[in-house]
């Protein structure tokens, strides 16, 4: 309770203290967290493994980047048409998979598929600069304009850490609503889901569109913080891999887990890569190595994550309360 | 008097040229307890399958309270009201006890406050109340065959079908889900259809006796004619004791 309070504390008034840097890690780390949080809402709630996040992201920054660049439509109305263009991608690739009983290591295939297609197809969008980029107009950040996500780092910092704030609650309850228990129930087991009387299609169709909506506020935010974006980096597989990893480092199914996992991974990548530049070593790939040393030691040590290893420790666990949500 | 609650007419599976069943027809009465018996492999599960929405009947149809219900999904069939347990069981190993009779609750009681009033009484009725904060994985399988039951009841069925939910179970511990069924029975006027190889639970049941053999019923009436027919006899019951 004590932590909660200081921890919150140390969250609101982080921008006062921090540097630079310092901020724009935390934005980094509070970005995977809430783009991690939508992820496992489909893989960790309902057991839909999708390996092709970054479409919902790239869609998503896409979309209120043209509305802005176009129309000058702002990215506070621009986002509800990010949010619907991907649940409309989500729903397409969920009727898809879920009509025709595509599961497990299909499904996630066809996942990477679409994100694939979707990049190529960005590639040759000359309305959107195709594969030379995309880039957004940079007003001088004198003031603060949420609407218009112009602004100071530190604004990005708040918009970022009340949407993960927002998300983790939203996912907490979800989580202990009909459609929570229904999620996990297919999870564990379609079949017996089935025979209970759960509608599968329309519970897993309602997962990603859920999670793809979620997303798509991870790409606005992208491309209102970034201001550039490339085809081939907003809507690479090494982007899904990056989101998925927080959560499946933190804890799959978990509520703390895809913000512990973020946390974790980005802290430690940043460090390595500082000692790097400290020693002055340019080795390409070190972070995708460390990536994979950081979940093999995952999967060696707490399979389940490290939130669950870790409320064990607090002596958190769940009372027989909400199942896996700690 | 009773009115027909489930109507079997005349139906067919196949697996890969394999009849697993082959135009079998039965009826179940509303308020009776109903047993399938017969040889390992003789379709008692694949029958169950077809009632429950899993498989599509070759041919033939099914029937229950009235209406079709052969080419509907698993879902829709239990929300006409059949309830049904696995005999391979099925239950949802990373929730607990308690959330997986939560899950079944839910479908007559939207909110899971509700639904959780509801799960308590079922698995005080089972006797899983003290294992209710387990993970499900954590359970014995006699427990998780009482988990089965549980969650099935859950779903408030207008009937229940038990897929060999004793087996395993001591003899004193089938007395008391005997009892339980019993009571369901007469208190709530639920309808079953069961499984069964333990004969002493059929026995202590049923109303009426089907018999399946190489997926044809060869046998049907009551408990006290089943075990005088000859076939029956012959195919099954001669081997086991009764
Ligand atoms: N999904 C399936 N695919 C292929 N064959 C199947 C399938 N299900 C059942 N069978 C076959 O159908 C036949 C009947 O099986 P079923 O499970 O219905 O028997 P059962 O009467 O329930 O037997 P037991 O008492 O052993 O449970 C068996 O030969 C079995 O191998
Ligand atoms: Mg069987």
């Amino acid at each position: 309770m004590l932590l909660m309070a200081v921890l919150t504390a140390a969250l609101l008034i982080l921008p006062a203290f921090a540097d630079t840097y310092i901020l724009s890690v935390a934005i980094l780390i509070l970005y995977f967290a809430y783009l991690g949080q939508a992820w496992n809402v489909m893989m960790g709630f309902c057991g839909q493994l999708s390996l092709g996040h970054s479409l919902y992201v790239g869609v998503g920054a896409y979309v209120s980047a043209a509305l802005f660049v176009h129309f000058g439509i702002q990215p506070w109305l621009g986002v509800w048409a990010a949010v619907l263009a991907c649940m409309a991608a989500g729903a397409a690739i969920g009727v898809l998979a879920f009509r025709f009983g595509i599961g497990g290591v299909y499904f996630a295939l066809l996942t990477i598929a679409f994100a694939e297609f979707t990049r190529i197809g960005f590639d040759h969008l000359r309305w959107v600069g195709g594969s030379g980029g995309f880039f957004l107009h940079v007003a001088q950040r004198e003031f603060n304009d949420v609407l218009a996500l112009r602004g100071s780092p530190a604004m990005f910092y708040y918009v970022m850490l009340v949407a993960t704030v927002a998300a983790f609650v939203f996912c907490a309850w979800l989580l202990h609503t009909r459609i929570g228990y229904y999620w996990q129930a297919i999870r564990e087991d379609p079949e017996a889901a089935q025979a209970l009387g759960i509608n599968t299609f329309r519970y897993k169709m309602l997962a990603i569109v859920i999670s793809s909506g979620m997303s798509a506020f991870g790409g606005v935010f992208f491309a209102f913080y970034y201001n550039n974006l490339f085809p081939e980096q907003i809507f690479s597989m090494s982007r899904s891999i990056e989101i998925i990893l927080g959560p499946i480092i933190g804890g799959i199914g978990t509520l703390f887990g895809p913000i512990l996992g973020a946390a974790v991974l980005t802290v430690l990548a940043e460090g390595i890569t500082e000692l790097m530049a400290a020693f002055g070593w340019e080795i390409p790939g070190v972070k995708q190595v460390f990536y994979g040393a950081c979940l093999l030691a995952v999967i060696v040590f707490v399979p389940r994550g490290i939130w669950p290893a870790l409320a064990r420790c607090l002596g958190l666990e769940s009372r027989g309360k909400g199942p896996r949500d700690g | 008097m009773a009115d027909t609650l489930l109507s079997v007419r005349a139906i067919s599976k196949s697996f890969h040229g394999l009849r697993a069943i082959a135009g079998a027809s039965f009826e179940v009465e509303e308020g009776h307890i109903v047993a399938l018996i017969g040889p390992n492999g003789a379709g008692k599960t694949t029958c169950f399958n077809m009632i429950a929405g899993v498989f599509v009947p070759d041919e033939g149809e099914i029937r229950f309270a009235g209406g079709r219900i052969d080419g509907m999904r698993a879902d829709q069939v239990c929300v006409a009201g059949i309830g049904r347990t696995f005999q391979l069981v099925k239950p949802f190993a990373g929730l607990s006890v308690m959330d997986n009779v939560i899950v079944g609750a839910l479908r007559r009681n939207k909110h899971v406050d509700v639904a959780r009033r509801k799960a308590q009484t079922i698995l005080d009725q089972l006797g899983l109340t003290q294992k209710s904060d387990q993970p499900a994985s954590a359970l014995t399988l006699p427990d998780r065959k009482r988990l089965e039951v549980a969650r099935a009841l859950a779903t408030e069925p207008r009937l229940l079908l038990l897929d060999e939910v004793m087996a395993g179970l001591r003899p004193t511990e089938t007395d008391q889900m005997v009892a339980i069924f019993r009571n369901l029975n007469r208190e709530q006027g639920l309808t079953i259809l069961l499984i069964e190889h333990v004969m002493r639970a059929v026995m202590a049941l049923s109303k009426e006796i089907h018999v399946l053999h190489h997926g044809e019923l060869i046998a049907s009436g009551s408990p006290d004619e089943i075990v005088r027919h000859p076939a029956v006899l012959e195919c099954y019951l001669g081997e086991e004791t009764v």
